[in-house]
């Protein structure tokens, strides 16, 4: 028998097989959990109280948004959240922090290569600033250093909230981020150099990966051990999406980066399926598991459908994991294996509607709540964006389409709207939510929460409309062969130029965000009462429960 | 804590899905792949080819050129000049695959056949567009000694076109570029071969 044919039959087995033990854990129950697991996050009776340490605590537009309520939370209740959220306040700060950096630097280079490319007799004098390089010091600071730490951080934090229990081994989490960020500047400074492994994605020398796996280990490390010491009966659906991100990550990139081991074309299936799989088991269950977190826990509101959400957790890691290979159509690839890719890449219709569909239920047309809270308009603009980009990216494994768009800016364009669209303003809506719960002090300039926010979401819109419709240009024009090459080059222009504008309001954005950032940190400008916590409890009470969680955590 | 059975399905759920897209992606294209035999027409690549296609990689040049060209039935790559469709066979001596994902500028796989000139090489690295007007590929100056007086014994000289031409300044190549350019000439697979995988294994046996 032809080793192809041997090797469809062995795929189309194992898939069947994978649909028999799906069944099976159906009707055993495994996604029999009752609606009442969504509520696992709030208090007993909780639900219908908004939280949101981000929205202007005085006048609390934000419960009225979402409508009056006497819900409350007992004393034992808060005092297990403050002590929660005390035990990550400065392992989640570390990261929080060292990301918000990695944001400025990898936006610094990501501006310096967009203008390059139209600019392109511009910087030329010296060899680490090359387009080449840039565009690599750019992804590599923006992936491991902003996004990676980022949701590092989000998760650390979310952990004892989802777990409630306080988190156990901190201080593996120092030890982490230092090896972690002084292995990524040494990577990128390498880069820059010129010393790169070759690969997109994985340019970084395999020396300096080692020590990336471990420090990535040792961040890790507290989800598990707090997982053994945990004091709810079920684990909520984002303990399912941050907990395999972080079983998954370390195996994705500790198998990439082992030195001599690939090879010519094996080298580039192996090359997407660990980029591809970076985005879908890395930074999108980050990303999902703390959309589930935060949009129902501000608007007081339980997931519309918790079977729904488990559902597409599990789709996800099925069909995503093996995404892969589309990026590679019409290359010198096994047909087989491309095909499969195209193939997950359409089932992953499936999850991302059960996503769509669950978020938008949530937020069940509460516009107002969604205005009133920073928080949720970040997570939910970038909820949305997370479904456009998903069907975006369905789409573009069609073969009919990916010969116009592969190759061409489309493509980074889509690959932003998941990052940045997604990723990115999801961190940034939690950072919005956690940094006051760590600092115990307010933004001090809603303001600036708001330019960042416009700037960011309109200056994203002019840099995506602007590049997809320059890509698509830029396909059309290279798959007409009558037309000579240097057309599919100056179609783009304008868009490339348009793309260095919005590009520009969304660095504006970040430094704006960073400044407030600092200044949080710095605890700028009078302290406002009532405490942030939750707004309508007495303050005695808080401070009761904050003097427990201090003795708590000196003991 | 409820038997930590919870615990249990996810690390078991996450590890068996991981390890059936490594089975799918890694494993098996590593099995299929590891056999594929070099086309007796391509040579293993000099020292001096070999050094520069490490200073292209550290250049960064795969992020705006593919070395792939895509099949004349599915796309029109062979009428732009690029070549017939690569099969894996192509590749047999590239340890570190740069089939690249980007074509700001043209698929390379066989500009060694399409552009065999060195003078036109560095001239073009120098300043691209005095070579291909519109052109958005960066200069790459940097890669040049540009000094007054005459070369040295050994020495490679560019020559600009006259619009670009600079008067008293001779412009030579360091080794780096010169190594890369000897890379970009020997990237010439126009020999014919079998159409696909499964035939060149065919081959092998």
């Amino acid at each position: 028998m032809d080793g192809t044919a041997l090797i469809l039959l062995l795929t189309f087995l194992v898939s069947v097989t994978g649909l028999l033990v799906f069944i099976w854990s159906m009707s055993n129950g495994f996604f029999n959990t009752k609606q009442s697991a969504s509520h696992i996050i709030f208090g007993q009776n909780e639900i219908g109280l908004v939280e949101d340490p981000a929205s202007n605590q005085t006048n609390n537009e934000l419960q009225e948004a979402a409508g009056e309520t006497d819900a409350s939370l007992t004393q034992k209740e808060l005092s297990d959240r403050l002590i929660a959220d005390k035990s990550t306040a400065l392992p989640t700060f570390v990261c929080l922090l060292t990301a918000m950096c990695w944001l400025i630097v990898g936006s610094a280079a990501a501006i310096i290569a967009s203008i390059k490319l139209h600019e392109p007799d511009w910087l030329v004098s010296q060899a680490w600033l090359t387009f080449g390089r840039m565009r690599s010091i750019h992804l590599n600071s923006v992936i491991y250093g902003w996004a990676s730490m980022a949701g590092v951080g989000v998760s650390l934090w979310l952990i004892p909230r989802l777990l409630k229990t306080p988190l156990v081994g901190a201080k593996f989490v120092y030890w982490g981020a230092i090896i972690w960020h002084v292995a990524l500047m040494c990577g990128v400074a390498a880069i820059g150099a010129g010393y790169t492994d070759g690969m997109e994605w994985l340019e970084m020398p395999w020396q300096v990966d080692i020590f990336i796996v471990l420090g990535g280990a040792l961040m890790g490390l507290p989800l598990f051990l707090t997982l053994a010491n945990r004091k709810v009966d079920h684990l909520y659906v984002s303990v399912w999406y941050i907990g395999a991100a972080l079983i998954w990550f370390p195996i994705l990139f500790f198998i990439a980066n082992i030195p001599d081991l690939h090879f010519g074309v094996q080298g580039a299936a192996m090359n997407w399926w660990y980029g591809h799989n970076a985005l879908g088991l890395w930074f999108t269950p980050i990303g999902l598991g703390a959309a589930y977190y935060f949009i129902p826990k501000v608007l007081g509101r339980p997931i519309y459908s918790y079977n729904l959400s488990l559902l597409g957790f599990w789709c996800l890691a099925f069909f995503y994991s093996q995404v892969g290979g589309h990026h590679l159509i019409g290359g010198p690839l096994p047909t087989w294996m491309v095909t499969l890719s195209i193939v997950q890449s359409m089932m992953m219709i499936i999850p991302v509607f059960a996503v769509a569909v669950n978020h938008h239920m949530t937020v069940g047309g509460n516009i107002k709540a969604v205005i009133h809270s920073p928080t949720l308009r970040f997570i939910v603009l970038g909820s949305m964006l997370y479904v456009a980009a998903s069907v975006q990216g369905s789409l573009e494994a069609l073969r009919s389409v990916n010969v116009i768009t592969h190759f061409t800016h489309y493509t980074v364009a889509h690959a932003h709207l998941g990052m940045y669209g997604f990723f990115t303003l999801v961190m940034f809506g939690s950072i919005y939510f956690i940094m006051p719960r760590i600092v115990d002090w307010e933004w001090p300039h809603p303001w600036m929460i708001s330019a960042h926010f416009w700037l960011v979401a309109l200056g994203f819109a002019v840099y995506f409309i602007g590049l997809t419709t320059g890509g698509w240009l830029q396909g059309v024009a290279m798959v007409d062969a009558t037309k000579p090459f240097m057309d599919s080059v100056a179609v783009t222009l304008p868009y490339l130029k348009s793309r260095s504008v919005g590009g520009g309001l969304m660095v504006l954005g970040h430094l704006i965000f960073m400044i407030h950032f600092i200044l949080i940190s710095l605890r700028y400008g009078t302290k406002k009462e009532p405490a942030l916590l939750i707004p309508i409890v007495n303050i005695p009470f808080v401070k009761e429960a904050k003097v427990a969680a201090t003795e708590l955590n000196r003991g | 804590m409820a038997g930590h059975i919870d615990e249990k399905k996810l690390f078991t759920g996450a590890l068996v899905i991981i390890a059936f897209a490594t089975l799918a992606l890694v494993v098996m294209p590593y099995v299929q792949l590891k056999n594929v035999q070099a086309p007796a027409e391509l040579k293993p690549y000099t020292d001096q080819q070999a050094h520069g296609r490490k200073v292209y990689m550290s250049m960064g040049c795969v992020y705006c050129h593919s070395q792939q060209p895509r099949d004349a039935k599915y796309a029109p790559d062979d009428k732009r000049g690029w070549g017939r469709a690569s099969t894996a066979a192509d590749y047999a001596y590239d340890k570190v695959h740069l089939l690249g994902t980007m074509r700001t500028g043209p698929d390379l796989l066989n500009i060694g056949a399409r552009q065999p000139s060195q003078d036109w090489h560095l001239g073009h690295l120098y300043q691209p567009r005095a070579y291909t007007p519109g052109s958005i590929m960066p200069a790459y100056p940097f890669m040049f000694v540009e000094r007054k007086g005459p070369a040295k014994d050994g020495e490679v000289v560019i020559n600009l076109p006259p619009a670009y031409a600079k008067p008293g300044v001779t412009i030579v190549a360091t080794r780096d570029t010169l190594d890369l350019v000897e890379y970009l000439k020997a990237l010439d697979r126009t020999y014919p071969i079998k159409k696909t995988i499964e035939q060149s294994l065919e081959k092998a046996k």
